[in-house]
């Protein structure tokens, strides 16, 4: 049986979770996901300005933080903080810790086949609108494929202490050390879904444990010291989701259910890079105190293609907010919105679009929000978004002016004129296998 | 009796891309039969109205008492395009949890 955790369900998450992971109880491998759908065209960015930049700059610091433990417990970490250039994090972590043995998996960035594929007749249109790549061409910023757990198995057959990638399948991250401890085999199905179906449980770090969890959310123990989710895994198949002992949160059978379902589509095609998992499969059953095991997951063959994730300029946006207070905060807030909008009107600009919430009142769940006796504050919150940038930069002049020549009241303006930020969007499409060849680097 | 969803269910939201899906999990097996029936993808589609303006598809998942509802052009361009304050649908499980449906006592207490 080996214990994988995940301490880290985005960049950004707590930053003692990893630690306490390593400290807190037995394990055997930690994995850490930087990386969200658009994370990838920060770091591009970053690595035009800086050829040494492009990862995740969190990280680096943390495996040295850990270096000792990891010696000492013999806990390896496989994590996908190297973003777009895995090679000068692997560097970055041996200058502050020189002797950790790093490998790197390559081969997911693929923006420089783009063209290539588009003349071997890949349309790469978007699969959820079903647009052609043509409509953005020229203005991709970054494209990387998601690749699978068996080139990061490989990284870990050589024996690094941290196997560092780029684009891979979130759960894959927990996929990899099974198949490496266990000799899983490609074609594994049952296997690599069961171990699918418990990396995707782990891969959003605590919401496995309790966090953002509905159900008597008021009675979960101690989210202070909430413990994020490990599984312990078998040769067989069967896993267990638990914590360390003493930790904060819960791990139910709600807790892991809400996490099973959690972003996914049809449910009995899980696609990943590895294996297609049937979630309908999967049984849960009670196995003692904050222990729930995973038995029963049905895999069918991977599929042909692989997802690729391209980033793209999409154009600018801007918010701006203004607080009224009490009397009658919402008309305030509502007067002020429409005299933006008569502004903006006679000015000739180009926007895609304009929205307004009233905060606290119905910007999360507009007509099904509960109704409110008298608001004490309303908070007007007005975005614009398009694709000139003159445009936004004047919507970002025509909030805050109201303080003076509008409704009484309005108030936290502190932070003045809203930015204008460029607006890098996403767009995911589908790719031969055979467009990308991993591979493996000892850095040293 | 009508009741709200939110006392026989429980409920997860995400995001992918423009895409906004709820997981709706029963709070115990008896009242899964009832979230079948009456928690339909046309019923979701017109309880959430102008937050989503595509199709609406349901999955359904006995083993884990739950359905997957897969809400198409839910998040005003999704990710970093929506100029939403929930651009990644996060709230989108409690408002689903708000839907009033239709059951029989015996359903909530288990005795026919």
């Amino acid at each position: 049986m080996i214990r994988i955790a995940n301490g880290q369900g985005f960049w950004g998450d707590w930053l003692e979770a990893p630690v306490r992971l390593v400290e807190g109880g037995p394990l055997d491998y930690l994995t850490l996901d930087y990386l969200a759908e658009v994370t990838m065209s920060i770091l591009q960015k970053q690595r035009k300005a800086d050829p040494n930049l492009g990862y995740a700059r969190d990280f680096p610091p943390l495996a040295a933080k850990l270096a000792p433990s990891l010696r000492s417990k013999g806990v390896r970490v496989v994590a996908n903080a190297g973003g777009v250039n895995p090679v000068a994090c692997a560097r970055e972590i041996l200058r502050l810790a020189p002797g950790l043995k790093v490998a790197v998996v390559l081969g997911d960035d693929v923006l420089g086949k783009i063209d290539d594929l588009v003349t071997c007749g890949h349309e790469l249109r978007n699969i959820d609108t079903g647009a052609p790549l043509v409509s953005i061409r020229d203005r991709i910023q970054s494209a990387n494929a998601y690749a699978g757990a068996f080139p990061m198995a490989r990284a870990l057959d050589t024996g690094a202490d941290i196997v560092l990638t780029g684009r891979c399948a979130d759960a894959a991250l927990a996929l990899a050390p099974m198949i490496h401890e266990f000799g899983w085999k490609e074609d594994d199905w049952d296997l690599l879904a069961a171990g699918t179906a418990a990396g995707h449980i782990i891969e959003c770090g605590a919401q496995a444990t309790g966090g953002n969890c509905h159900l008597d959310w008021q009675t979960t123990p101690d989210f202070a010291n909430i413990g994020f989710p490990l599984i312990e895994a078998e040769a067989g198949g069967h896993m267990v989701i638990t914590k360390h002992p003493g930790t904060g949160g819960r791990v139910t059978r709600a807790t892991v259910t809400e996490q099973l379902v959690y972003e996914i589509g049809d449910p009995t095609r899980y696609l990943t890079p590895d294996v297609v998992a049937d979630f309908t499969t999967v049984h849960l059953t009670d196995d003692g105190p904050d222990r729930i095991a995973l038995s029963g997951v049905r895999g069918a063959p991977r599929p042909d293609l692989l997802k690729v994730s391209i980033s793209y300029l999409h154009g600018w946006k801007c918010i701006g907010t203004l607080v009224y207070s009490a009397p009658d905060a919402l008309a305030k807030a509502e007067t002020a919105d429409r005299i933006v909008r008569e502004r903006l009107a006679a000015l000739n600009l180009s926007f895609e679009k304009i929205h307004t919430e009233f905060f606290g009142i119905n910007a999360c769940l507009a007509h099904l929000a509960p109704p409110l006796a008298e608001p004490a504050e309303v908070q007007v919150r007005i975005g614009a978004r398009g694709r000139d940038k003159g445009s936004l930069e004047r919507f970002s002049r025509e909030v805050i002016p109201l303080v003076l020549n509008g409704p009484p009241t309005a108030t936290g303006y502190g932070e003045g004129r809203p930015a204008v930020r460029e607006v890098v969007a996403y767009w995911p499409a589908l790719i031969p296998r055979n467009a990308i060849q991993p591979a493996i680097e000892a850095i040293s | 009796m009508k009741i709200r969803l939110r006392e026989i269910a429980h409920a997860r939201s995400g995001d992918k891309g423009d895409i906004s899906n709820v997981g709706l999990i029963a709070k115990e097996p008896r009242y899964y039969p009832a979230l079948v029936r009456e928690v339909t993808a046309d019923r979701v589609k017109s309880h959430f109205g102008p937050l989503v303006l595509g199709p609406v598809t349901r999955y359904e998942l006995p083993n884990l008492l739950a359905l997957n509802f897969v809400m198409e052009q839910a998040l005003d361009g999704g990710g970093t395009i929506s100029l939403r304050t929930d651009a990644q649908g996060k709230t989108h499980g409690a408002a689903l949890l708000t839907m009033e449906v239709e059951v029989e006592p015996h359903e909530l207490t288990g005795s026919a």
